[in-house]
């Protein structure tokens, strides 16, 4: 007799743990050949409500953090998405994949975590400045993080199009709330049990899965979101959001490029805020002893 | 204004950090201010009766310093109404000359430098005996110089009982205590030497012996008048401001009048608190009251007596 | 003698006769001076008396459709086809007319706006004029600005600016949109027009290719329709947050980029071991500058309540010797109100304040009878939920509060909307630096307050907008990457 086939139960992934949705809601996907998926949480407004505030949490563990540590950390979590290459390519499959792409897609998954993770630690040092002003100060400016960002990930490629998303946010030391592509759900859930084993703090990366269009005017208007970033919307998704987002000003990147192949450190510099710094310059008082 | 002695200490560690570049920002504001018309005239009468007219050379002798003495007093009497200036400042062997011109009831105050000026490498025994001997022979005020050196190698105590000690030498003469800001290397050094000075008796605080290049500044001069305004809030004493040497334009004595005013008031307007120590710029407020007297018309050195 | 005057300053003031003001200005557009197609003109008034100084015109739709056509044009042709290096030198001729009539300009400014003399000729002028100097060189350097990319202009770019630095803003936007190949439609403020105006001069004079710097006059409306304008691909704009987030939501449906330099509420903060007579400078320069009209004001001062009685004293010593008054004269440090409405609002809050339990203190000061003054105004006992310690007022009105730890004190100056400027005063560096990475601000002065240079960016946090202006990073606000 063939043994009976355990399915896996698929959750959110909120401040390091796995819940189901409060509101109990489900939908359920299908994959190739029409085949159900399986049950899919479908989150609501109080979900991201909790998804943001465990984002705000970890910000203070995140941010300051040794750049060289994300780095590491990073890395870390390139490692691990090598280490459950199989998993991820049977779900991109059972996602509709064919077998080729659901191998390159791995590929170029872990390949931008890799990319992103040396970034952690270079960005400033590219990008920063050290400003030559007239008066007798040092002034620079520097990239510090804008904050909790919103990522709406792409809605075709389920997990290069996530990382491509989420790393260049993470990598300058936000922390997110990503809503997964609503019809290929599963390689962000598995994502997410990469991450709550890899080191990186619980709350740094929070992972939603559900209805779009249900979740982006909820996105745009939460207050204590700091900037939006999307790919995948119609004209009048884009038009909405910014005009919804206008109460808190947030910063509202929308990608235009393939995010799944998307390795720019100027991604990176899209969820962050620039900060001069002046301070006086000494001098002392010339003249000295010539009786 | 009778000042009492201090019976307390100082803790040298009190003396606030002071910014270098907001100094000279603040310094740099007070050069902004326009004098014009009353307060210009106003103002250069005041620079007048607040110099120290002095004469600080190895080449002095009595003859210069008599001359000194008569110009003091007789600043340009073909303007009439000069005031006369503060005092004439001299080294202590002349003294007794400058008495002797002067008179024994002359407004204008004899200062004389003492305690081994200007370098002060000098035994304390000889210091106070020079500072005994300068009051003795007549001088009103005494400039003493402290010890650099023993500042900067952070003896702190020996600075102050020096000054102490000069302090009680002096007996009723008034005592100017000259910090040498320009071998003091920063601000910090320069708040700290002022507070020390005060504490140990200083009837005024003073910059510089003029003998080496980096003098009296306006921001050295703000930092050591800030010092004197916490100085009077805490103890209700007033202390004196003597700027010394590169002093020599009436545009640059009128900027320093304006510090003053907008530092520590309207109140240490006078030369009972406040002194510019200078040879030349006597002269050069004296064209500039001409130009004003002759309605306008630029002025010639050729027409003011050097000494 | 002896003298024991108050020795209060005579009047000096600048010679005002070299500054040429017309009776009437029209629209500069497409190189040329062109009458409101409306016919109708509003007045520029001196804030410091009171009477009108010159009449401009009131630009409408058809005014701003006319700019944008003569940019556009001037972007497709002559201008978009032109070398960095040629843009360049234009700018630099910019640069070196502004210095040559900076005597003229300053008067104007202070005429027009109410903004002392000293600080027009020491400050907003000469740096107007550096940052055309300063931009100039970025022309032919872009590749250089940001590795690895290919930029590009975006086109017609949109301007709007504020009545508190009306020539300066023009400068900061004008010259990046310049070096980076745009063309520009600006419109200065309703009350203070006329040194942009004179700007327009000195660009007809430097032969810069008709319509590729456009400026129209005009209100809110005005404005409206420069922001409405389908054929503008940039709106940069330096106003109030609410404006600001007016013309976001306008421009949300189309592709129009936007930079927004917006309101702010900046914390001042005062440790206890810092060089408090420094401290006090830098109070006084962060929020009684041009009246407090600053959208990086120090507006929201903290002191450490162990230094809290000795800094209050020492303030309210300094706010004695402000010489509040004619703006032209040469020693005022405190002139007009901008506005009346302005001078209204300000009042507002003062009543507000006072209502709320904060305690007042004013200097005494002579005021002249015409013209709209506010004398510098301090509040102590002020609660951090009070109005006055919240709201942006604009004026020459500060509020203080104590506390006790440096947590303490980060969580209080970044417990607002906004985040454009702040400031520490404190000796040690490591302290120092703990503070201005922690606070929420887009530009940070430790130990010095109210700092401003072409080579520095300058831009905010959070509700005090985006983007950037000055620097190499201000180049990016006007270029496709």
């Amino acid at each position: 007799m063939d043994r009976l086939e355990i399915l896996k139960t698929y959750k959110l992934y909120i401040n390091g743990k796995f819940p189901r949705s409060e509101s109990g809601r489900y939908y359920t996907p299908e994959g190739r050949g029409g085949k159900a998926l399986g049950n899919i949480c479908q989150s609501s407004r109080k979900d991201l409500r909790e998804s943001v505030l465990a984002a705000r949490g970890a910000l203070g563990n995140w941010a300051p953090r040794a750049a060289f540590n994300r780095s590491q950390i990073l890395y870390r979590m390139g490692e691990m998405l090598e280490g459950r290459r199989a998993q991820f390519e049977d779900e991109l499959k059972q996602q509709g994949s064919t077998a080729a792409a659901a191998r390159k897609e791995v590929e170029t998954a872990i390949d931008l975590a890799v990319y992103y993770a040396g970034w952690c630690d270079k960005y400033q040092q590219v990008f920063s400045a050290v400003n030559p002003v007239s008066t007798a100060h040092f002034n620079f400016s520097v990239y510090e993080p804008v904050g909790v960002v919103a990522a709406i990930a792409p809605e075709n490629s389920a997990l290069a199009g996530l990382l491509g998303t989420l790393l260049p946010i993470i990598a300058g030391g936000n922390t997110c709330i990503v809503l997964a592509s609503t019809g290929k759900p599963l390689s962000a859930i598995t994502l997410a049990e990469v991450l709550a084993t890899s080191d990186l703090p619980g709350g740094v990366v929070n992972i939603l899965t559900g209805d779009r269009k249900e979740l982006l005017p909820i996105f745009a208007t939460h207050m204590d979101i700091n900037s939006l970033v999307a790919s995948d919307l119609t004209k009048t998704q884009i038009a909405d959001i910014k005009q919804a987002s206008v109460n808190n000003l947030k910063r509202i990147v929308i990608h235009k490029e393939d995010v799944s192949k998307l390795e720019d450190p100027y991604a990176i510099l899209k969820t962050q805020e620039i900060k001069t710094t002046w301070h006086p310059i000494e001098t002392s008082i010339a003249g000295g002893g010539k009786y | 204004m009778a000042k009492s002695p201090t019976s307390f200490r100082y803790d040298y560690a009190q003396s606030p950090p002071v910014d270098q570049v907001g100094i000279a920002e603040r310094a740099a504001r007070f050069t902004t201010r326009s004098i014009k018309t009353s307060t210009k005239r106003e103002g250069l009468d005041m620079v007048l009766n607040m110099i120290d007219l002095t004469t600080l050379e190895g080449a002095d002798t009595p003859r210069k310093v008599q001359q000194l003495c008569y110009k003091a007093g007789h600043l340009h009497d073909s303007i009439p109404g000069l005031p006369t200036t503060a005092a004439v400042c001299v080294y202590p062997p002349f003294v007794k000359v400058a008495r002797k011109a002067l008179g024994s009831n002359s407004p204008i105050k004899i200062a004389s430098v003492a305690t081994g000026f200007p370098s002060g490498h000098l035994t304390l025994e000889g210091k106070l005996e020079e500072t005994q001997r300068a009051v003795a022979d007549g001088a009103d005020e005494v400039d003493m110089v402290i010890s650099r050196g023993r500042f900067l190698s952070g003896d702190y105590e020996y600075v102050f009982d020096e000054i102490a000690a000069v302090k009680e030498a002096c007996g009723k003469a008034r005592l100017k205590v000259i910090l040498e800001t320009g071998e003091l290397a920063t601000l910090d050094n320069v708040r700290r030497a002022s507070d020390i000075a005060m504490h140990a008796g200083a009837d005024f605080i003073k910059t510089s012996t003029g003998k080496i290049s980096s003098a009296a500044t306006i921001p050295v001069t703000l930092v050591m008048l800030l010092a004197i305004r916490d100085y009077h809030f805490k103890s209700g004493n007033m202390v004196g401001m003597k700027p010394a040497g590169g002093i020599s334009k009436s545009k640059l004595a009128l900027h320093y009048l304006v510090m003053v005013k907008e530092t520590l008031g309207s109140e240490w307007l006078s030369n009972e608190w406040f002194r510019f120590g200078a040879s030349s710029l006597a002269n050069d407020v004296l064209m500039q009251i001409a130009k004003i007297e002759s309605g306008g018309d630029y002025q010639s050195p050729c027409y003011f007596s050097q000494d | 003698m002896k003298k024991n005057t108050q020795w209060e300053y005579a009047p000096a003031p600048e010679a005002a006769k070299i500054a040429k003001i017309a009776k009437r200005y029209d629209h500069f557009i497409n190189g040329k001076w062109t009458p409101p197609q409306s016919g109708n003109y509003f007045r520029t008034i001196n804030p410091g008396n009171g009477r009108k100084l010159s009449e401009v015109a009131d630009g409408n739709d058809a005014d701003v459709d006319a700019a944008v056509k003569a940019a556009r044009a001037a972007y497709e042709g002559p201008w978009g086809k032109m070398s960095g290096r040629e843009r360049g030198k234009y700018i630099y001729r910019i640069a070196r007319l502004m210095q040559e009539r900076a005597r003229e300009f300053s008067i104007i400014e202070t005429l027009d706006g109410g903004k002392p003399i000293r600080e027009s000729r020491d400050i907003d002028v000469p740096l107007a004029a550096n940052h055309f100097f300063y931009t100039a060189g970025w022309a032919d350097k872009l590749e250089y600005a940001f590795p690895n990319r290919k930029v590009a202009s975006l086109g017609v770019a949109g301007q709007i600016i504020p009545w508190n630095f009306p020539l300066l803003m023009a400068a900061w936007k004008i010259a990046p949109a310049l070096a980076t190949g745009n063309t520009v439609v600006l419109k200065p403020a309703e009350t203070t027009p006329l040194t942009a105006l004179k700007l327009a001069e000195i660009i007809a004079d430097s032969g810069l290719p008709e319509g590729v710097v456009n400026i129209v006059t005009g209100a809110g409306s005005t404005g409206a329709a420069i922001v409405n304008h389908p054929d503008i691909d940039k709106i940069a704009f330096t106003g109030s947050t609410g404006v600001g987030k007016l013309i976001q939501q306008t421009i949300a449906n189309t592709d129009k980029r936007a930079t927004l330099e917006l309101g702010g509420k900046a914390a001042n903060i005062i440790l206890e071991d810092a060089a408090i007579d420094q401290a006090v400078e830098g109070i006084v320069n962060g929020i009684y500058f041009n009246q407090g009209h600053v959208c990086c004001a120090g507006s929201r001062l903290f002191i450490q309540e162990s230094v809290y009685d000795e800094v209050i004293w020492k303030l309210k010593r300094r706010m004695r010797t402000l010489v509040v008054g004619d703006p032209l004269d040469k020693n005022t440090d405190i002139g007009a109100i901008n506005s009346k409405e302005q001078l209204k609002t300000i009042q507002k809050y003062i009543q507000l304040g006072q209502e709320q339990g904060g305690e007042m203190y004013q200097p005494k000061c002579k005021l002249p009878a015409a013209g709209n003054w506010c004398p510098p105004t301090l509040f102590t006992n002020v609660t951090q939920s009070s109005v006055i310690a919240q709201e942006e007022i604009f004026g020459p009105v500060l509020a203080a509060q104590s506390f006790r730890t440096v947590p303490e004190v980060i969580s209080k100056a970044n417990n607002t909307p906004y985040g454009l400027s702040a400031g520490v005063w404190c000796d040690k560096g490591a302290r120092l630096f703990q503070l201005t990475t922690q606070l929420e601000a887009g530009v940070v002065w430790g130990n010095t307050f109210n700092q401003f240079d072409p080579a520095s960016p300058f831009g905010g946090f959070k509700e005090s907008g985006f983007g950037r202006e000055g620097g190499l990073h201000g180049l990016a606000a006007y270029l496709e990457m």
